[in-house]
């Protein structure tokens, strides 16, 4: 970038990169929290910069620069704005990355502040962290719903073939925590081992449960540290926690990015947004729910997740705890059994996809019983395409 | 400290040992009981320096945070230390500012662990403690010894209490003692050691620990009698030129 353009005047530049990011608040909320409004001057930055191995470009490209630099405040100031036909995404190829998930159309541009996690950007951004909330995205869906006394972790289990067993994403990190995580899934063990460390220390020390807010907190004081240091990187896992206190019922989300915040009901992963929508309609009954509506709940959220494909145990985990019931996952034939005593009722239309294939049902996965789900294995029915895992 | 365990011939050292091989300043008994609203605990106020009753104003109860009460016989000079882990300890409890504080039992198998630490490096803190303490109507009483003995009762005794006062808590005590007999019962029980433990002194606390808080009494005396016959004439039946 050459230092000072002259073809964009300072003042411009600064009014430019002062915009505020309320608007990305949907899918990003951590920006509110994380990062002052108020960006510093982006251009005036560029002299210091000089010393930097940053490519220099070629002459004859300082022209489609500014066109990539115009191309990520179109994306700030209209975000539903398409700039992408099918021709002009091969002509800024170097400069955008664009996912083509259903539902999270985000559009993540190249640029060189997103090499390093210890480079901002001249907006204030750190790109590398913004990144790693991506990786979040790209895992299957977890959920978690909480009521005054119980917490339910619900997660979407698909195995990469019918050879294997399927990952494991719901983790118990003590009799009265548990977490669920969406990502990186080896990210995600590291720090449930992390977790159940820190939970049987605390239980050597004072004989009593980790309260669940301190061990998120050491947590999410944990994740901080990956975004500061030049030779870390961020962990690329979101951890839904759940547990019990003296308090009562708690549920939390840790970013990758090192914030956590508390929720009545959440969902993250892939096609988590149809789920969110189904827990924002429901969520004020969340509270004063009973054990067995709080699974039906998360079950039918994590069905909204499937779009169109049947919901069966083989393909998703349960797991509870609550006041006098330590943390434990659902074993098949249970999941199962509750599965069908909803879908006989059948109050909440699943979301109708037509379905793009068929690939056989999930079966013989190492250590689940099979047997369980005899009924659909057996005869294999025509699904939806094989989702990202 | 832990450069001393690696230097064999600590005699040798310039230094010295740095470990604690006895105590100098010393607490005697503590008594504790559960009562009906909480805990009771006494203790009287003297500090040893070996057979001489040296100091007389040593306060040896604190209140711990807001659910807890520690009372100490042994090294004064090592319950002050303690004191200071323990304020480091609600300290930062306190500052995680999130609705839950740290309880009678939670203190209590700190401590432990405290003194089985100190214990397994040969340093011990030489203290017999005795925590009592209420939470969300849970009462709780423990003591920990110097070299790491934990455990929970309904009635607690250190040093000579143990031997003096507990008979006659196994005997007295029952559930549910009203306030006036609690004290009653701790009252029988410090006359009892003041009488017969040559390191008490007629200066004692009591102090009680209930869901509202933690109180210490001012200090005062207990009343003795010493008019017996056989007091009167001591050298009735042996005369002898001393």
């Amino acid at each position: 970038m050459t230092p000072i353009s002259p073809h964009k005047p300072a003042h411009l530049c600064l009014l430019q990169s002062s915009l505020s990011y309320s608007h990305l608040a949907p899918s990003n909320p951590f920006l509110i929290l994380a990062y002052d409004k108020i960006a510093v001057a982006s251009h005036r930055l560029e002299p210091m910069r000089k010393g930097k191995r940053k490519k220099k470009p070629s002459p004859g490209s300082s022209q489609r620069e500014r066109e990539s630099q115009s191309h990520l405040l179109e994306q700030k100031e209209n975000p539903n704005k398409n700039p992408h036909s099918f021709t002009e995404r091969e002509r800024h190829c170097d400069f955008c990355l664009e996912r083509e998930t259903k539902n999270d159309a985000v559009k993540m541009f190249r640029n060189q502040y997103d090499t390093d996690v210890t480079t901002w950007s001249p907006a204030g951004r750190l790109f590398q962290v913004e990144y790693a909330m991506e990786a979040v995205k790209q895992g299957s869906a977890a959920i978690g719903l909480r009521s005054k006394t119980h917490v339910v972790l619900a997660c979407v289990n698909k195995a990469n073939s019918e050879l294997s067993s399927h990952q494991k994403k719901i983790f118990k990190v003590d009799d009265h925590i548990g977490v669920a995580i969406a990502g990186l899934t080896a990210d995600g063990r590291v720090l449930s081992r992390y977790m159940r460390s820190e939970a049987i220390n605390y239980n050597y020390t004072y004989e009593s449960p980790l309260p669940v807010g301190r061990l998120v907190v050491q947590l999410a004081d944990k994740a901080q540290v990956c975004t500061q240091r030049s030779w870390k990187r961020p962990y690329g896992v979101g951890l839904l926690v759940g547990g019990l206190d003296e308090s009562g019922a708690h549920l939390y989300y840790n970013c990758p990015s090192g914030n956590y915040f508390e929720y009545q009901a959440f969902a993250i992963g892939s096609r988590s947004q149809a789920a969110k929508t189904y827990l924002e309609r429901r969520f004020e009954n969340f509270t004063g729910s009973t054990r067995e509506d709080l699974i039906k709940d998360a079950l039918i959220a994590t069905r909204e997740t499937l779009q169109g494909e049947k919901l069966r145990s083989s393909i998703c985990t349960i797991a509870v705890v609550g006041v006098g019931e330590p943390f434990h996952i659902l074993d098949q034939d249970t999941v199962q059994k509750l599965i069908d005593a909803f879908e006989i009722v059948q109050d909440e239309a699943p979301a109708a996809e037509p379905d793009a294939g068929a690939e056989p049902a999930a079966a013989a996965e190492e250590g689940e019983g099979s047997g369980a789900g005899a009924d659909q294995a057996a005869v294999p029915e025509p699904d939806v395409a094989p989702m990202d895992i | 400290m832990e450069s001393n365990q690696s230097k064999p011939g600590l005699l040798c050292n310039p230094e010295g040992s740095q470990r604690t091989l006895y105590p100098y300043v010393t607490g005697t008994s503590v008594v504790a009981l559960k009562y009906k609203d909480g805990i009771l605990m006494a203790a009287d106020m003297g500090g040893s320096y070996g057979s001489t009753l040296r100091y007389k104003s040593v306060e040896r109860m604190k209140p711990v945070g807001k659910h807890s009460l520690l009372g100490a016989s042994g090294e004064i000079s090592d319950f002050q230390e303690l004191l200071r882990y323990l304020d480091e300890l609600i300290l930062y409890d306190n500052m995680w500012d999130d609705g839950n504080s740290l309880g009678p039992k939670e203190v209590h198998n700190y401590l432990t662990r405290v003194m089985y630490n100190r214990r397994n490096k040969f340093n011990p803190l030489w203290n017999s403690l005795v925590l009592g303490g209420v939470k969300k109507g849970q009462k709780y009483l423990g003591m920990v010894s110097m070299i790491g003995v934990n455990f929970e009762d309904n009635h607690v005794a250190t040093g000579f209490g143990n031997h003096l006062a507990r008979p006659i808590l196994r005997d007295e005590w029952h559930e549910n003692l009203t306030f006036e007999e609690g004290v009653k019962l701790l009252e029988k029980c410090m006359r009892v050691l003041l009488y017969r433990d040559r390191s008490a002194v007629n200066k004692l606390q009591i102090s009680k620990i209930t869901e509202e808080g933690v109180t210490i009494s001012q200090p005062y005396s207990l009343k003795t009698f010493w008019g017996f016959s056989a007091f009167e004439n001591p050298t009735l039946g042996a005369e002898g030129s001393w």
